[in-house]
């Protein structure tokens, strides 16, 4: 069971990653969040259940998806968390400074569902290879 | 003072390994990283020592067989991927003869529990090891590719933009810019 986090302050992107999730065969449990100050609130609440995998967007409100990104690779307790960032950017320079600060994954977010659900397949499938072996988690970069 | 260190996680685990259980005074035998043969005689309540003692370095008792075979056919292709001689043996020919059970089986059982195939765990293995040569050894791309046995750098090159969405040259200069940016951060 691979606990994810998606944070997307656009109501049909988080509906659609939704809908793609649950199709996928992998065994997933799924919270969702609006925005980058309620993510990083839970996150540092104490004991809180930390996910596998957290998928963040780039462009909100309040706090962006790069702030989200430092805070949380500046945090003892929080830098293990595999970190996709999901964006509609694909500007070679926001990718290259994702991946610097710590990002593992970078997904181009698709135009249709039919490759959202392909991509986050991808995504599921090879972070479970590094969720139950022992792959070099320092150097786990994935660009779709 | 930071120092560096490196290691085969196999190896460490396994002088480790041998020598707690000798410290604890266990008459059992390691065959391999993820097998124990215990002696026949061994009292139940000993046995529960034995599972407290390993579960207190997070290491499991895996009850059930089946996943145990999946953690022998990782632990063997890893043995494959680091023995030169043995990458030269058709996977599954190595796999099976090395299990003894059919590949078909052994195909089967990994990608219902796994999510992939044997075949693509294979490969991610070998980037992750490619990655680790890059990073680690001054070796070239061209020499790394013989290592691992890759017919050629175009195929290393095209197997790593597959995997992983980035060239190996982008993927060393990402990891380079990364490094001096947690230095400076600290």
């Amino acid at each position: 069971m691979l606990k994810i986090i998606l944070t997307d302050d656009d109501e049909d992107d988080r509906l659609f990653f939704k809908e793609a999730i649950d199709d996928i065969s992998v065994e997933t449990e799924l919270k969702l969040f609006n925005h980058g100050q309620d993510l990083i609130t839970y996150l540092t609440t104490p004991n809180v259940a930390l996910p596998d995998l957290l998928f963040l967007d780039l462009n909100m409100p309040i706090k962006n998806g790069m702030e989200c990104l430092k805070e949380i690779k500046a945090n003892k307790d929080l830098q293990h968390i595999i970190i996709a960032i999901y964006s509609t950017s694909s500007s070679e320079q926001d990718i290259e400074d994702t991946f610097v600060n710590g990002a593992n994954i970078y997904i181009k977010k698709p135009s249709s569902f039919k490759a959202l659900k392909k991509a986050v397949e991808k995504v599921l499938k090879v972070n479970w290879q590094y969720h139950t072996s022992n792959f070099n988690r320092d150097t786990f970069l994935l660009r779709i | 003072m930071k120092i560096y260190v490196s290691f085969d996680g196999n190896r460490t685990l396994k002088a480790f390994l041998s020598d707690k259980l000798k410290a604890l005074d266990f008459n059992c035998k390691l065959n391999g990283i993820n097998e124990i043969e215990l002696d026949d005689n061994l009292s139940s309540e000993k046995q529960n020592e034995l599972f407290n003692a390993l579960n207190h370095y997070h290491i499991e008792v895996i009850e059930d067989k089946k996943i145990a075979i999946i953690e022998r056919i990782k632990n063997s292709i890893d043995e494959m991927l680091n023995n030169e001689d043995a990458q030269l043996i058709n996977s599954s020919d190595f796999l099976a003869d090395k299990l003894n059970y059919s590949y078909t089986y052994l195909s089967t059982l990994f990608s219902e529990a796994t999510y992939t195939s044997i075949e693509n765990y294979i490969i991610l293995r070998k980037v992750d090891k490619v990655k680790s040569l890059l990073l680690k050894t001054d070796l070239t791309l061209t020499e790394i590719a013989f290592k691992l046995n890759y017919s050629s750098v175009a195929h290393l090159s095209g197997q790593f933009k597959k995997t992983t969405g980035l060239t190996p040259s982008t993927f060393q200069r990402i990891i380079a810019k990364r490094k001096l940016t947690q230095q400076n951060n600290l």
